[in-house]
């Protein structure tokens, strides 16, 4: 499989929904594994980490899931190619910035990718939509069993997998699901969900752009420590957590349609007017912007294929993705905010202007056609 | 206010994770924050930047001098990078890690998966460890016979863990 194969087709996670869809942007599973008594990969030198590449890399090629796949060294790949896989959540930015020494192995369906020499020397994820942590849990582990067996990994009786930083010692396992949460940050009740889950050993992260609003109301939900617990406690404890603000997320947009239901449907007008009209737009505003709409679609306020389409301009109105959309050099911040306007004004040609009628209390949300 | 990374340029990024009913805030410069990958909400690098940074504290215990026989890491390395050298570090530095570690997380055993391999040569050695205690015991009670048989398992036993 060629870089040009992975790039014609959006990951699997972007296509269909998941489990919780609406709520649950994907989930994603984190395993970190290195080779016994080998310097880790940012103590090695260039030498040992060319070395341990080639030791690893044949077995990651051959794991079943990888036969049909992806598969480069870092130095190969241009620039413009690491940053694509950066915005796919195949490789971490870390990664993306090295060179020799390094690589990366993706599956055809984009559901696993692997890390050679990152901070470790395996980094192992996959990612799906929706709620399906245990889903990708099982992914990963059929990798990692198929790779324990012809590599000796770094373990020890007490303190389990060992790894480059301390932090993720022990299952060396991160799980993380990305929630999209436009009800509770509206209802200015975030903060207090977002309170209330980091009280139980799990972590809650915004990315905060200027002023206090997450970027898109997206938030990350990820186990926060790995050593002591087994990787099904911290998979199950990050479940309950996640349906629970789930609940709570579905809670507030009930009370926004019956309570403030010309607030709601304001946001989402306005977002509508400015994505369908803007010339120049840059990606913070966009992606807050992509995210009313996507509550819009979620609502019903919007037709179903809608859904869809917004999901994608979240992809691809990231800046390699419209770099990659044209032959032009290198495109400067003013060229990208432009074409970012130009593809979203397009894609919103295919979905009508919202409608007002679908917002009443008694439309509560499923979509369902009049 | 300054960039916690840099300490040079303004931050115009702020991060904000809970943990324990803790907050904890990152500030950081626009060219940090894209270095360290954090503009990605979805990735984990956001994760490891904001845990990472409370681990670049001293390995506590243990000298300063001392030096992994494997990798040739110091306690100096581990002050500047807040990673460490090899997993033979971990043994290196077991005094001064367990301090560490016990602030980090949850329990300080791993109760997890292992690789089977490993999950096989810990039950044989599990086995050797109480046919021993069995031998001694039929050697105490002149059961002479029973103490042949152990010692021809024992031996085989042994011999696997070898292979």
């Amino acid at each position: 499989m060629t870089f040009d194969d992975i790039v014609a087709k959006p990951g699997q996670w972007l296509q269909g929904e998941g489990p919780h869809g609406k709520i649950v942007v994907s989930s994603r599973i984190r395993f970190a594994r290195n080779l016994k008594d080998r310097p880790f990969p940012g103590w090695a030198k260039k030498a040992e980490r060319l070395q341990i590449l080639g030791e690893i890399s044949d077995h990651v090629a051959a794991i079943p899931a990888m036969q049909i796949g992806f598969n480069a060294p870092l130095q190969d790949l241009t620039q413009l190619q690491k940053q694509i896989l950066v915005e796919r959540h195949l490789v971490s930015r870390e990664h993306a910035s090295k060179s020799a020494g390094s690589a990366v192995v993706v599956s055809g369906d984009q559901q696993l990718s692997i890390m050679i020499n990152e901070e470790d020397h395996l980094r192992m994820q996959s990612l799906l939509p929706g709620l399906q942590l245990r889903e990708a849990y099982k992914i990963n582990n059929e990798a990692d069993l198929f790779l324990e067996d012809r590599l000796p990994y770094a373990f020890h009786p007490e303190l389990g997998y060992l790894t480059a930083c301390p932090t993720n010692v022990g299952t060396g396992l991160r799980a993380s699901a990305m929630v999209h949460l436009p009800g509770l940050v509206l209802a200015e009740q975030v903060n207090q969900i977002v309170n209330s889950v980091g009280k139980i050993g799990l972590a809650v992260r915004g990315l905060y752009g200027e002023g206090t609003e997450a970027l898109g109301n997206l938030f990350q939900v990820s186990n926060q420590t790995t050593l002591g617990e087994a990787e099904e406690e911290i998979i199950d404890r990050l479940v309950k957590v996640i349906e629970q603000v789930i609940e709570h997320e579905q809670n507030s947009r009930h009370m926004l349609l019956e309570r403030r239901a010309n607030m709601l449907l304001d946001q989402i007008g306005r977002a509508y007017g400015i994505l369908a009209h803007a010339r120049s737009i840059a990606s913070k505003e966009a992606l807050n912007l992509l995210s009313i709409m996507k509550l819009g679609a979620d609502l019903g306020i919007f037709p179903e294929s809608a859904q869809l389409a917004v999901d994608e301009l979240f992809m691809t109105t990231q800046p390699a993705h419209l770099q990659l959309g044209v032959k032009q050099e290198k495109l400067n911040p003013e060229e990208r905010d432009t074409l970012r306007a130009d593809l979203v004004r397009a894609k919103l040609k295919e979905i009508p202007a919202p409608d007002l009628a679908k917002v009443t209390p008694a439309g509560n949300g499923n979509g369902k056609k009049k | 206010m300054l960039c916690d990374v840099c300490q040079k340029t303004d931050a115009t990024v702020y991060l904000t994770q809970i943990v324990e009913g803790t907050m904890q805030k990152v500030n950081l410069c626009e060219a940090c924050a894209k270095e360290k990958g954090v503009s990605d909400p979805t990735g984990f690098a956001m994760a490891d930047l904001l845990l990472g940074l409370g681990a670049t504290q001293q390995i506590e215990r243990g000298q300063s001098s001392q030096k992994c026989p494997v990798c040739g890491f110091t306690q100096a390395d581990f002050k500047k990078t807040g990673r460490l050298g090899c997993s033979a570090c971990y043994d290196t530095f077991a005094d001064g890690l367990a301090n560490l570690l016990k602030g980090m997380h949850k329990g300080l055993k791993h109760t997890g998966k292992m690789p089977a391999k490993l999950s096989r040569r810990y039950a044989m050695a599990d086995r050797v460890k109480s046919l021993e205690g069995e031998l001694k015991k039929a050697v105490k009670d002149e059961k002479y016979e029973d103490a042949a048989r152990l010692r021809d398992e024992l031996q085989k036993l042994e011999h696997e863990l070898q292979a």
